[in-house]
């Protein structure tokens, strides 16, 4: 029988591995969306919140499984032990472990409520609004100070507390009388390394502020399930120096430049044309290009990944994009939601044509 | 006339059907529980309206704009008088007049389907004038509220119904005249609850 | 009686009299029967939910996973999370607290049989309504707590949704008239000298619960019709672009859902508090304390539902309110635990397996709760919201705790009901498979969660860092998979066996081990008088000036107490003219009735009426009537 301090070892060792390994997450192999790494103010104020109060709970919990085991190593019963005492209670004791925790909570309140304030006042210095819309199923950003917009990845300066303004809209819907567009379904907008999350609500602006020490690749995704692809929902903040925020902003602003000729030129064409990629993709410079059901293209060559900062930016991607969208990231075009499919549907495009677009788009930066 | 009932000589004994430690009949009880778990019921269809109750697009007319106060007066007040009739329905019984019984039953279901008659007049003129169950939340949330109030008052109407019926076939003696006091007690939440929507949702005014 | 005022029934509407047999399960209304009918349906679900969550975790073992489309993976764990919530726990405690309160409390019955029929009936309905979904175009896909708007038509058209919809709300009939049921019964049946406060913790955590049951079912209620209005109906409660505001949605679902949350968990609290007692030979530490925290916990369960709205941006006052409501909704809590822990020290511990269940109760249930005070730290619960790390919490107290506390009663309690004891050696290679499981899949899941990882997701990328976790977690969910093969090969292996366990096996202290096993129809032959708290161990024991046990001589009975020691499988004289019906002692029970059945199935089909044609719900309404209308005409017993 497994009665022995073999069973009672065996059992601290289990029970004991969720606080390890809890522990082991701040020394985990690469994990580049790690909130307990925070690399900005307001994911450090989170963190060290957490941190702080972890370790009163990682307290209270060794004391706990400590007298469980205690309990049962002590007082298993042997043969020839007398029955036990009958208590059926201890006033003191009651009182005491009422009020000591109660204490104890009373203490991490006022920090937390302290943050909590904290973190909702609005900055005031030196701050870059930008506008956040969540799409079903990729992310745009509008810089109004800026004039730009862009998609996925979210360039910002570093030491510079970036004001979100967080909306979900999906232009691929009718809209209501009055409104400019549908209203979306929830999404929350998540970047671990630089805060907390805050959710995109329709209905609702709801504000979150993100600022970055150095500069960086930081990932993230939404984190609200908002049905399909919820999943394929990634987006990125890149922050760079003033410098270079300068100089992407600049390039964001430029119109597309029109390929002189070949396949590329017969690329824009289409795009412009029969493909009818203006009806849903911004094409700065083009008269009309303006929607939004979809990313905005004109730099597109000058991000990471594509498809809710999903998929490596290459012609090969590009190529089965566009011949099967669906099928690389699932949506629902037929609701509204998605990209079509060109080739069986719509323009039918043939395989040279998306070629040509192809060769178009990898000429954005 | 019957006598009136007797009283009772049989004290109820652990075991027994009708054993009641608190010393409510279990069924009372168990009405009493339903009815509570109803306050929560009609608070969150309440509380939905009081969120919604000033929201339509442009142009569109909230509930507000269309009550016709006088008129939803009079069949509350028909609705509070089915409460009278209900009372006398149960002294009728515990007195043993079971034609009387019968009677301010009827009185009371006749009195209901009244009430519910004037709502589907009421609703009706309502959509003429373009407030409906998708024309803005406020109304959707009117329409849920009293249309559930609407169904529950048709179930008592029914039950009551189903309580002459029970009568006529000589089945409700003097003795089971807890069976027209449960059915009384729900009678009376569901007025009590109308009183409630009438003061919330049609007398307190939308502050714009 | 009126026996002169009825004339004889109808033969539609004579009682049905079968005992034995399939049909004698359909009409049966004996609360013992119904308690089994709940426990193996929520069984065969618990089966099944397994299975979904092995499918998920086969799926998310490895980055960008192609087991599973990303539809069937949201559907998979949205039915994971209903099926377990609605169709297991619940339905596991109402079993125990079907079978066992009446007999705690010295009762024959619950108050209202039939009505106690008819909420199983609509449990079953509700949950192969909900499963028919799989056949019918696809289960629902919104996640179990169905957040609006992306389960209105717009987003979700097709007919998922509505099937998730309309299980729910007929399960909540059955819930809810379980819950009325219960508080009359525990309130007007308890036996004489059955005080509130003598009365086992299990019933005092089952009436808790049936409050809370009273009163957040409705409120859930509402908000699924709201919802089903809006899908079909035209309304615009939830569509934003209409003056809707999903918000509202989350209210009011969580004002169910928090309360519901308790009621999953006090019923395997109240389980641990009548086991730990029994194994550590002590009484329970603190009852009053142990009791009042679960009547607080089930107050202040009220004031907290906003906590999984933290990052709904309700604002920094109305963030701070919850916050502070939820850190000291601990306290009752932690009071529990620490009542526990007292029990067993300095007690005579047993570690057979209910005491090993309920010693795993507290050691990862503890885990769960500290977990759940972190997540009431508002700016660090925006880093852990909507990731794994609330995964990890949730399963800690829903599995760690109420699962095993569960499980700590199938164990303690099957010689109750069979007159049988599972096997030990299974049971013990049971439990630390579980536990090993158990903290394999779920305790990773802390670290996945604040390193990224969100929830509700059908595939992660490489390059993350998760991968090693997630495998590690599969396994895990397949060691605990492993268990519960264990468990069904014990409990089909002491099924078999004609070995029968000795009365009252654990030498216990409550009313449930004084009568035959199985016990008859009519539990008692002689409703008991009772004279103290665990009255049925006062009658074996008393106390020295020291407090140390003093057994009292077997077979002296205690006249006062107006019980005879004949408890277990002995058998009396009068027992013996007895056939288990009581019709050798004079005792009526209820008889049996088809017609809560019949109004089940009527609600079943209402219910596809409600999604497909109006007039398949007007043969469901017919047929409900039918089933109302017999239920209050036939006699209230059986001719003789």
């Amino acid at each position: 029988m497994r009665r022995g301090l073999a069973g009672r070892l065996r059992r601290l060792r289990v029970a004991a591995i969720p606080a390890v390994l809890v522990f082991l997450a701040s020394c985990a192999s690469h994990a580049p969306q790690d909130s307990l790494k925070a690399h900005g103010p307001v994911a450090r104020k989170e963190d060290n919140l957490f941190v702080a109060v972890f370790i009163v709970a990682a307290l209270v919990f060794f004391l706990v499984e400590f007298l469980l085991f205690a309990s049962v190593f002590k007082h298993r019963h042997r043969p020839g032990r007398p029955d036990p005492i009958q208590v059926h209670g201890n006033t003191k004791l009651e009182l005491g472990w009422t009020v000591v925790p109660a204490l104890l909570l009373v203490g991490v309140a006022f920090p937390t409520i302290f943050t909590i304030f904290d973190l909702a006042k609005e900055p005031t210095k030196n701050v870059l609004p930008v506008e956040v819309y969540g799409h079903m199923w990729w992310w745009e950003y509008r810089y109004p100070t800026l004039g730009i917009s862009t998609a996925n990845e979210m360039h910002i300066p570093t030491k510079t507390p970036v004001r979100l303004s967080l909306r979900t809209i999906e232009p691929g819907l009718p809209a209501a009388k009055g409104e400019d567009f549908a209203a979306g379904v929830i999404h929350s907008f998540w970047v671990p390394p630089l805060a907390g999350k805050q959710d995109v609500v329709p209905g609702r602006v709801n504000k979150l502020t993100i600022q970055a020490d150095e500069p960086g690749d930081y990932p993230g995704q939404c984190a609200e399930y908002c049905n399909l692809s919820h999943a394929n929902m990634r987006l990125r903040v890149v922050a760079q120096t003033q410098n270079d925020f300068q100089a992407w902003v600049v390039q964001q602003a430029k119109p597309v430049v029109v390929p002189g000729g070949g396949d590329a030129a017969a690329g824009y064409k289409l795009f412009t044309g029969r493909g009818t990629c203006i009806g849903c993709h911004t094409m700065q410079g083009v008269q009309g290009a303006t929607a939004r059901v979809g990313p905005n293209l004109t730099h597109l060559m000058g991000r990471e990944k594509f498809a809710g900062d999903t998929f490596d930016i290459n012609p090969e991607n590009l190529n089965r994009w566009i011949h099967n969208p669906s099928k690389m990231k699932p949506m629902r075009p037929e609701q509204g939601t998605g990209m079509p499919d060109l080739v069986d549907t719509g323009p039918h495009l043939t395989d040279t044509e998306i070629n040509q677009l192809v060769a178009f788009l990898t000429t954005l930066k | 006339m019957q006598a009136a009932i007797a009283p009772a000589p049989h004290t109820p004994a652990p075991g027994d059907h009708d054993y009641a430690v608190t010393g409510i009949d279990s069924r009372k009880l168990g009405m009493w529980g339903f009815l509570a778990s109803e306050c929560l019921f009609f608070g969150a269809l309440i509380s939905s309206h009081l969120l919604y109750r000033a929201r339509a697009p442009q142009g569109v007319k909230l509930p507000h704009d269309v009550y016709d106060i006088p008129y939803t007066s009079v069949s509350s007040f028909v609705l509070l008088m089915s409460s009278l009739t209900m009372v006398l329905a149960l002294a009728a019984i515990q007195r043993g007049d079971h034609r009387r019984l019968r009677l301010w039953l009827l009185a009371t279901a006749f009195l209901g389907t009244v009430f519910i008659g004037g709502q589907v007049y009421e609703f009706t003129t309502f959509t003429h004038h373009g407030v409906n169950l998708s024309s803005s939340v406020a109304a959707s949330s009117f329409f849920l509220l009293t249309g559930f109030h609407g169904v529950h008052v048709t179930v008592g109407i029914l039950w009551l119904m189903s309580l002459v019926g029970i009568s006529l076939r000589g089945q409700l003696p003097a003795e089971k005249h807890l069976q027209v006091e449960i059915a009384g007690l729900y009678w009376h939440f569901v007025d009590v609850v109308w009183i409630l929507i009438f003061t919330v949702v049609y007398l307190v005014p939308n502050h714009h | 009686m009126a026996v002169a005022v009825t004339q004889a029934p109808a033969r539609p509407f004579a009682r049905p009299k079968s005992e034995h047999g399939f049909w004698s399960w359909i009409s049966t209304v004996d609360h013992k029967r119904i308690g089994i009918l709940y426990g193996v349906t929520a069984f065969l679900f618990f089966l099944v939910g397994g299975t979904e969550a092995l499918l998920i975790r086969l799926q998310l073992a490895g980055p960008n996973g192609k087991i599973l489309t990303a539809e069937e993976y949201n559907q998979l764990f949205t039915m994971h999370g209903t099926t377990m919530i609605f169709l297991v726990v619940m339905p596991t405690a109402a079993a125990f607290g079907n079978y066992f309160v009446p007999i705690l409390i010295g009762a024959r019955d619950v108050a209202f049989p039939r009505l106690n029929a008819f909420g199983y009936w609509a449990f079953l309905a509700g949950g192969l309504f909900l499963y028919s979904s799989f056949l019918l175009g696809g289960a629902p896909d919104g996640g179990w707590f169905g957040y609006a708007p992306q389960t209105i038509g717009k987003f979700n058209p097709g007919h998922g949704i509505d099937f998730w919809l309309i299980g729910l709300i007929i399960t909540g009939i059955g819930s809810l008239t379980a819950a009325a049921n219960f508080i009359v019964t525990t309130l007007n049946l308890r036996a004489p000298g059955m005080t509130l406060m003598r009365m086992p913790v299990f019933v005092w955590m089952n009436l808790v619960v049936s409050f809370l049951l009273l009163f957040a079912i409705p409120v859930i209620t509402v908000a699924l019709f709201e919802l089903f209005f809006d899908r079909h109906f035209g309304s615009n409660f939830f569509n934003a672009n209409l003056g809707g505001d999903p918000v509202l949605w989350q209210h009011l679902f969580w004002l169910f859902g928090h309360p519901e949350v308790y009621i999953l968990i006090l019923p395997a609290m109240g389980i641990v508090s009548e086991v730990l007692p029994v194994f550590s030979r002590k009484p329970l530490f603190g009852y009053s304390v142990v009791v009042f925290s679960g009547i607080a916990i089930g107050f202040m369960g009220w004031g907290v539902w906003a906590h999984h709205m933290f990052a709904v941006g309700l604002g920094p006052v109305a963030n701070s309110a919850f916050a502070a409501s939820t850190m000291f909704i601990a306290v009752p809590t932690g009071v529990k635990i620490f009542n526990w822990l007292a029990t067993t020290w300095g007690g005579d511990l047993r570690l057979k397996t209910p005491m090993l269940f309920a010693l795993g109760f507290i050691g990862e249930f503890t885990i769960g709760g500290l977990s759940g005070v972190t997540h009431s730290i508002v700016p660090s619960d925006y880093q852990q919201t909507d990731t794994y790390y609330v995964v990890a919490h949730f399963h800690y107290v829903l599995f760690g705790g109420a699962i095993l506390g569960l499980f700590a009663g199938v164990y303690y309690w099957f010689p109750a009901v069979t007159g049988k004891l599972l096997d030990e050696k299974l049971g013990k290679i049971h439990f630390w498979l579980i536990i090993i499981g158990l903290n394999l899949t779920f305790g990773p899941m802390h670290i996945l969660g604040l390193q990224g990882q969100p929830r509700r997701t059908y595939q992660y990328p490489k390059g993350m860092g998760w991968e090693m976790w997630n495998g590690i977690e599969t396994l895990g969910a397949f060691i605990i998979a492993l268990s519960i093969l264990v468990f069904i090969v014990n409990a089909l292996k002491t099924a078999r066996s004609k070995e029968m366990a000795p009365p009252d096996p654990w030498d216990a202290r409550t009313l449930e081990w004084t009568i035959p096993a199985p016990p008859p129809a009519y539990n008692f032959a002689e409703i008991p008088v009772v004279h103290a708290r665990d009255d049925f161990w006062h009658r074996k024991y008393t106390e020295d000036e020291n407090g140390r046990l003093v057994r009292i001589p077997a077979g002296g009975a205690d006249e006062a107490s107006g019980v005879t020691e004949h408890g277990g499988g002995g058998t009396t004289t009068a027992e013996h003219d007895d056939h288990g019906d009581g019709h050798g002692h004079g005792i009526h029970m209820p008889s049996p009735s088809y017609f809560p059945a019949l109004a089940g199935l009527g609600i079943f089909i209402i219910g596809y009426g409600a999604i497909y044609h109006w007039w398949i719900g007007a043969i469901g309404g017919l047929i409900l009537l039918a089933g109302i209308f017999g239920w209050g005409n036939e006699p209230l017993a059986e001719e003789h």
